[in-house]
């Protein structure tokens, strides 16, 4: 194809056509940008649920370009420096004092990180309200729960470089959690920390996979992602496929070019997420202590254990479903089923294509029994989340584990209600 | 639809208050805002290097940067560069950690970020260090020979009790004044204010520049967003 492109082309390296021919008989730039944006027809009736995709992709360049910057600045060094602070710590405060816009920066990164767990917690939400992941999908939403957990593994390792109080114990009760799994726990514990305990060995690991390893294999994830997207096309809220329904040119009568359709409606979007993210760097950069905590202000000190260390709000709900698990059972210790569970909890979400049974896609046309499952599954998440963030009490843990029952309940009795439920019958084509 | 999202919310309001049953209860005093006074901020800033630079440090926070509160360099380096050569320098200490460590049973913090740190939900950090400075009492069991309400068994005496006086615990838990000190107590409260609005400022300096910058910034958002709503809307005219 490429030298039939170079034939076609008077351009054939010299100077007599546009430089656009040049390159393009040479490299596929035109169809890439047909593909995936100009001739990429999308369903017209993309609601408010429909920005997080692309909000999600700025978020992740924002959070590269931003790691960049700080990355030229910041040291992951934890011995101490004159004054008795880790050099880690002290090289934040130089971003945040002597860096030429460092502030901004850091803030950006940091409030960054909590907003971009909001806006893939909404995609999630929003390809679970439209079935997103059902047939011919499965791919796309698998691809999806690996930038799930990737992301989390970047924001756990990020969240030690600045080597705060809560960073050190954070990273240190993370990594004891793997110890609970037999045989192999112990050793790859010890193999994450590079050490016996959280030391300079863990904080520069942590930094090579943060700013390296996880980046890499997000971008290749998200591509992979986008790819398998375009290749089916867009689900859109009302379940149904608009390639079913094609005009005599061949395009869907309910599709629509992405560019420019969808690149100036997403601009909007863009635009209202700038404005929620200003507000919260320029006024309330620690987000109420949840998106930087106030303890993280003191340097990290081996010695001294926070009376109550609590995981970033992005994973509260998880480590509620792990601290939820307070009975040894089946003569496996409380804590390893806390970690099965807790892995599970995350797993589970590859398994939601098969899981659903129901004839219908969309929330739009489903019966009442999915409605309630979804709002009670949504209910639990947000109780775990919270709860997550409190000191555990008796009563308090009672809640819990009835929300992390509720929880597995919506994947696990999933094939039953849906097969169950009364849905009603899907339109020929998209409504508004 | 509708129905689905409402019973959604009300579940997220609820969650809130299950948080506030597990609030704790610590009564803390409203610490004034002098982010804006630069008068009191210069108070502050002399008073913290009189009574706290000598133990404490502050080494993110550099001389020179005082001039953002209004002061100039000559003034910098006559009045308040005790602890360095150079302006540009940052505020630390002589004293050897270990050395303090031994004396105190524990290194002083550097205090640069204490106003951020000691922020909780019971208060800003501002409230909790006007409210801790103002509470030591006598309580001879203590090696230094004094004691904390909202710090118990703190390592560091009480250094400004020349200018509070003695305080001591009274039979209903509240702290009574026994013997005065050289300042009247609103004298003495409007100085631990100053100082309080020093730490906070230090803790981030461009706090101020920050919000300005904020709106700046909204504005011109909200003007973008006319426009990229128009321009969407131009475009869409079309789509049925």
């Amino acid at each position: 194809m490429g030298a039939a492109n170079a034939d076609k082309y008077k351009s054939d390296g010299t100077a007599a056509g546009g430089l656009l021919e040049w390159v393009d008989a040479r490299f596929p730039l035109l169809s890439l940008w047909n593909d995936h944006l100009a001739k990429y027809y999308a369903p017209k009736n993309f609601n408010f649920w429909y920005y997080f995709g692309s909000l999600a992709m700025l978020v992740l360049g924002l959070q590269i370009i931003t790691g960049i910057f700080l990355t030229m600045h910041y040291k992951p060094d934890a011995s101490l420096n004159a004054s008795g602070i880790p050099a880690a710590f002290a090289s934040v405060e130089y971003i945040m004092r002597d860096v030429p816009w460092g502030w901004l920066i850091r803030y950006m990164h940091s409030t960054g990180a909590s907003l971009f767990f909001i806006i893939i917690y909404l995609h999630m939400f929003r390809g679970m309200l439209y079935g997103s992941y059902r047939k011919p999908r499965e791919l796309i939403w698998i691809f999806g729960v690996l930038i799930f957990l990737m992301l989390m593994a970047e924001a756990f390792l990020g969240y030690l470089l600045p080597w705060g109080q809560l960073s050190y114990w954070g990273a240190q009760v993370i990594v004891n959690m793997f110890t609970a799994i037999p045989v192999i726990g112990p050793d790859f514990a010890l193999l994450l920390r590079g050490d016996y305990v959280v030391s300079d060995a863990t904080l520069n690991r942590f930094f090579a996979l943060h700013v390296v390893a996880i980046p890499l294999a997000l971008i290749g994830l998200v591509a992979a992602h986008i790819m398998a997207l375009h290749e089916v096309g867009s689900n859109n809220p009302d379940g149904i496929e608009i390639k079913k329904k094609k005009g005599p040119d061949g395009i869907p009568l309910d599709g629509i070019p992405f560019h420019p359709y969808y690149s100036v409606k997403d601009l909007v979007g863009v635009v209202v997420f700038l404005m929620v993210f200003a507000i919260v760097i320029f006024f309330m950069p620690e987000g109420g202590g949840y998106f930087l905590e106030y303890n993280n202000f003191f340097p990290a000190d081996p010695l001294v254990t926070p009376s109550h260390i609590a995981p970033l709000w992005y994973f509260s709900p998880y480590y509620s479903i792990l601290r939820a698990n307070t009975v040894n059972f089946f003569w496996i210790d409380a804590k390893l089923w806390g970690v099965i569970f807790m892995g599970l909890g995350v797993m589970i979400f590859f398994f939601l294509p098969w899981l659903d049974r129901s004839p219908v896609k969309s929330i739009r046309y489903r019966g009442p029994l999915f409605k309630g499952a979804l709002v009670i599954f949504v209910a639990s998440f947000l109780i775990l989340g919270v709860l997550g963030t409190l000191p555990a009490t008796p009563g308090l843990t009672m809640i819990a584990q009835i929300c992390s029952i509720l929880y597995f309940a919506f994947f696990l009795l999933m094939p039953i209600y849906t097969s169950l439920d009364k849905c009603q019958p899907e339109p020929e084509r998209v409504t508004g | 639809m509708k129905k689905l999202f409402l019973v959604l919310l009300t579940a997220t309001l609820l969650v809130p208050w299950l948080a506030q049953a597990a609030a704790t209860d610590v009564r803390l005093d409203k610490a004034p805002d002098l982010s804006r006074n630069m008068a009191a901020l210069q108070n502050g800033a002399k008073v913290f290097v009189n009574y706290c630079l000598n133990c404490h440090s502050a080494s993110y926070y550099r001389y020179n940067r005082l001039t953002d509160i209004g002061l100039t360099e000559g003034q910098i380096k006559d009045n308040l560069l005790f602890t360095a050569d150079k302006i540009g320098e940052p505020m630390t200490i002589a004293m050897r950690r270990a050395e303090a460590k031994e004396w105190f049973g524990v290194a002083p913090p550097d205090l640069t970020l204490i106003a951020r740190a000691r922020t909780s939900k019971a208060g800003s950090g501002a409230d909790w260090l006007y409210t801790y400075l103002r509470s030591y009492h006598r309580d001879d069991s203590r090696p230094t020979g004094w004691n904390n309400l909202v710090f118990p068994n703190v390592g560091m005496p009480h250094v400004l009790w020349e200018l509070q006086g003695e305080q001591v615990l009274g039979p209903d838990h509240k702290l009574v004044l026994a013997k005065p000190g050289t300042m009247q107590p609103a004298e003495f409260d409007t100085m631990v204010a100053d100082l309080v609005g020093f730490l906070n400022y230090i803790g981030e300096p461009m706090a101020n520049f920050r919000k300005e910058l904020g709106v700046i910034v909204l504005i011109f958002l909200f003007v973008l967003f006319i426009f990229s709503y128009a321009l969407k809307r131009e475009y869409w005219k079309d789509i049925h």
